[in-house]
């Protein structure tokens, strides 16, 4: 949460990866989450081969490896805690520098910080290389209720024009002395969520009328037609294949 | 006398709260022409302009659209016969990109391919907007959505164009530039202005509400000429402004 | 409590997932009904403004700040439905576009962010307002109630999940004393939040409150004048009291919890069955303190969880068919109705 989400999620391109259809990408995507979320974490190797993967991947989008990295900053907490847990868990010790370590808990912070980086590395992927609304077209492809997609692409459209609504009645009160430091100074936060809450909902309502004078009906007409070729399906399934054999491998010799 | 674009009588309409909104609307609109709708705030112009297309449906009252009731069976008719634009641009542009959200509108009268095509680029065209159709309607400046906000209304064709203060929040230049669109179009139209000057560059009737009616009308420098009711109804001139020298050079 | 990647095992991922997506698909159908046609861009724009809210920094303690989490607020405001849809795209979006929580985490993020949140809190605060006056001051005091328990329950429903799903040795024990102690802390900020932003909006709008769609508009109208120092104070009191509650579990076999166990004959059961062939993961049991207390405290945990979660999804259906007959009604009155939608 915060700072990260401010960051642009979209990297304007045009390589292979961007220009495959949203569908493909999506479930290639997934598929090699799921993949990288079940690698028995014994097998350093196996987790090696999907950061390679990943590498290559980034490279044919070509994604600056610096917008990654700074996306990835939204791991960052879970980094923090990882290292806790050979402090907190329990098992066998092992002394490191002096310090007696669970080894259990050593694999976990090996098996959260492998996964939570590279499993992350795919979304941003994913989502630096598709535009938003597309990511949405391609996820009601994938059988995604239309209700979720949509209301996710109108939840997008006006994310920025809410936030900004936010951060204005702040400045608008700090321009006022308000400068709260403890909890019971929050009321005016609160009202001026509450303020904000009834425009937002007010604005969705003139937005359905806005709609309805378009002659809106209840489903939105499909304008988006193109849609993920033969081609791109197969390139989805070579990433996703070698990441799923990758960690079928991993599982065997485990 | 022309055919009548727009033919409104006694509409009443209070909102849920118990408010009365309209009280007794009456209005008449022939076709071609270009009418203003002035009033303080709080008049019920905005809640008329909804009636318009059926959005809001009155207590009481008709409203005629041409030969169509606005009613049900031909409501999606009247919708696609009134073109509204509504007050705030980002209420109006909702989809991701301003292409399609110009196609928004004659996608759901059933167009599709080159037609649909067809009928964005014209729309875009026409308000001079055909550079940022590939924009998300989130980036674009205040003028910019404005006339893409124009666009999609246009692009289904309208009989009737009802603009709700589409020059508030508009930099002198983008004010300009929509005055040139709007007397380009051939459409009907009834614009809701508090912008004096630009009623009375645009249109040749003018007509004051308030508290839910109409109380005035006539040619636009005459309303705007009679200063005893516009301050009746908290309506004002510009500093400086003379109506009618303005509309001598007109 | 963005979760990332394979933070619980994929049995735990899958079993959560397929109750995510039931609790939510019950969520959709509702919403439609309540919404119709202005669906889309309502609970969309109310999406923008949980996720947004979720970015508003509130001060805490010496300057230090906290933010909304909105699972309850979004219940209270658009009904448990409509509430638990949006959070669910919040959390939805915030996997796969902001990378924040796991893709294949999304079970259990959206089981413990917006079902647990959404529907429990609401169950929560509809109980209160059955205890508390009907007025906006009672509204506001159970808006807070309810949204500090529903992080809580969010928090004991991740401890549940550790103990089918961990994927390192941390006993379910210190897991669930860490997570819920520290969400009693958070809870009482989200409930502060809370309760005041619902006590704005219904000064404002308060047929905007859909949680209160069925109370008395004018009793609401009581302006809402309720002291900070009385609000923090009920959340206090409300923390402690869980927190002695949950520390009786936590400690070391508190004899009077252990008998009660033994009388009801909870913790028989849990030692018969115990670990033996428990679907329990490996990792949450090793090291349990006192196994039959543990797993006592689990199940008593997991049956509050259930009830709140299924008393929150029974109101929601309840509500779309009242909702449905209501409109209906107002049809019949005629055109005194404002839109068509
Ligand atoms: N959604 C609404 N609910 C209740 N009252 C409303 C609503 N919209 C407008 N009103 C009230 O109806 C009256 C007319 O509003 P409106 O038509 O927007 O005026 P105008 O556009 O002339 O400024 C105002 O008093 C306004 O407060
Ligand atoms: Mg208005």
């Amino acid at each position: 949460m915060g700072a990260g989400h401010a960051h642009a999620l979209y990297q304007h391109g045009h390589s292979t990866v961007h220009r495959m259809g949203p569908e493909a990408k999506l479930a290639a995507g997934f598929a090699s989450v799921v993949a990288i979320a079940t690698t028995p974490r014994e097998a350093v190797w196996a987790f090696a081969l999907h950061a390679a993967v990943l590498a290559a991947v980034v490279t044919a989008a070509e994604l600056p490896p610096r917008f990654v990295l700074r996306r990835l900053a939204i791991v960052l907490p879970f980094v923090a805690f990882a290292f806790t847990i050979p402090f907190v868990a329990g098992g066998e010790e092992v002394t490191v520098l002096g310090v007696g370590l669970s080894r259990d808990g050593l694999w976990g912070t090996w098996n959260v910080l492998a996964k939570a980086v590279l499993g992350a590395s795919v979304s941003i992927v994913v989502a630096g290389t598709t535009e938003e609304a597309r990511i949405f077209k391609g996820l009601e492809r994938l059988r995604v209720p239309v209700a979720i997609t949509l209301i996710a692409t109108f939840m997008l459209r006006y994310l920025t024009l809410i936030a900004d609504e936010l951060r204005r009645t702040r400045v608008a009160m700090r321009a006022r002395g308000y400068a709260p430091r403890w909890l019971w100074e929050a009321r005016p936060v609160a009202s001026a969520a509450g303020a904000v809450f009834v425009r937002s909902y007010e604005r969705g309502e003139r937005v359905h009328a806005a709609m309805l004078a378009r002659g809106f009906t209840g489903t939105m007409p499909e304008l988006d037609t193109r849609t993920a070729t033969r081609a791109d399906w197969l390139r989805g399934a070579t990433v996703a294949g070698v990441v799923a054999a990758t960690a079928l491998a991993a599982a065997v010799t485990t | 006398m022309r055919a009548l674009a727009v033919a409104a009588h006694g509409l009443v309409f209070s909102y849920p709260d118990g408010h009365r909104a309209l009280d007794g609307f009456d209005l008449e609109v022939s076709a071609g022409e270009r009418v203003a709708l002035l009033g303080p705030n709080g008049a019920g112009k905005t809640t008329f302009a909804l009636h318009l297309n059926g959005i809001h449906v009155a207590e009481a009252g008709t409203v005629a659209i041409g030969d169509l009731r606005v009613a049900e069976p031909d409501l999606a008719e009247v919708r696609r016969r009134v073109g509204l634009v509504f007050q705030h641009a980002d209420d109006q542009l909702f989809m991701p990109s301003v292409r399609e959200d110009v196609a928004f509108g004659p996608a759901n009268l059933g167009l599709r391919g080159g037609e649909l095509d067809g009928r964005v680029e014209r729309a875009l065209v026409a308000v001079g907007a055909a550079d940022v159709a590939d924009r998300a309607p989130h980036h674009l400046s205040g003028g910019e959505k404005r006339r893409v906000a124009l666009a999609t209304v246009l692009a289904m064709e309208p009989d009737v164009l009802v603009l709700d203060e589409p020059t508030s929040g508009l930099d002198p230049a983008g004010r300009r530039e929509l005055v040139e669109v709007l007397r380009s179009l051939a459409q009907t139209q009834i614009v809701i202005t508090h912008d004096l000057p630009f009623a009375l560059e645009l249109c040749e009737r003018a007509v004051i509400v308030d508290h839910g009616r109409v109380v005035a009308e006539g040619a636009t420098a005459a309303v705007l000429g009679d200063a005893e009711l516009l301050r009746a109804h908290r309506l004002e001139l510009p500093y400086g402004f003379d109506p009618a020298v303005a509309s001598r050079g007109r | 409590m963005h979760a990332p990647d394979g933070f619980l095992n994929a049995g735990t991922a899958v079993a959560t997932g397929a109750i995510s997506a039931g609790a939510i698909g019950v969520g959709l159908r509702q919403a439609r009904e309540q919404l119709a046609d202005r669906q889309v861009p309502l609970a969309g724009i109310s999406a923008a403004f949980i996720f947004a809210a979720q970015m508003f920094n509130f001060p805490v303690a010496a300057g230090t700040t906290g933010h909304l989490l909105g699972g309850a607020l979004a219940a209270i405001l658009l009904g448990p439905a409509v509430g638990s849809v949006v959070v669910a795209v919040v959390v939805i979006v915030q996997a796969l576009l902001f990378a924040d929580g796991g893709v294949s985490a999304l079970g259990y993020n959206v089981l413990n962010m917006a079902v647990v949140t959404a529907f429990g809190g609401y169950a929560v605060f509809r109980g209160l307002l059955r205890l508390l006056p009907r007025t906006a001051t009672g509204v506001v005091f159970a808006s807070g109630i309810a949204a500090g328990v529903s992080v809580v329950l969010s928090a004991t429903a991740f401890s549940l999940e550790w103990l089918f799903g961990a994927t390192f040795p941390v006993p379910f024990d210190t897991v669930f004393g860490a997570m819920v102690g520290v969400h009693l802390l958070i809870g009482i900020g989200e409930g502060v939040l809370t309760g005041l932003t619902v006590g704005a909006v219904l000064a404002a709008r308060p047929d905007l409150v859909a949680g209160v769609h069925d109370l008395d508009r004018v009793a609401l109208r009581d302006r809402a004048s309720i002291g900070m120092r009385g609000f923090l104070l009920a959340g206090a009191l409300v923390a402690l009291l869980l927190a002695t509650v949950v520390s009786q579990f936590a400690a070391p076999a508190p004899d009077g919890l252990e008998r009660v166990a033994e009388d009801t004959g909870i913790a028989e059961v849990a030692r018969d069955h115990a670990l033996a062939d428990a679907p329990f993961a490996d990792y949450a049991t090793h090291g349990l303190r006192n196994e039959s207390l543990s797993l006592a405290v689990a199940g008593t945990a997991g049956v509050v969880i259930t009830l709140a979660v299924g008393a929150g999804l029974v109101a929601a259906v309840r509500r779309g068919r009242g909702r449905g007959r209501a409109s209906e009604g107002e049809h019949e009155h005629g055109p005194a109705r404002a839109g068509v939608g």
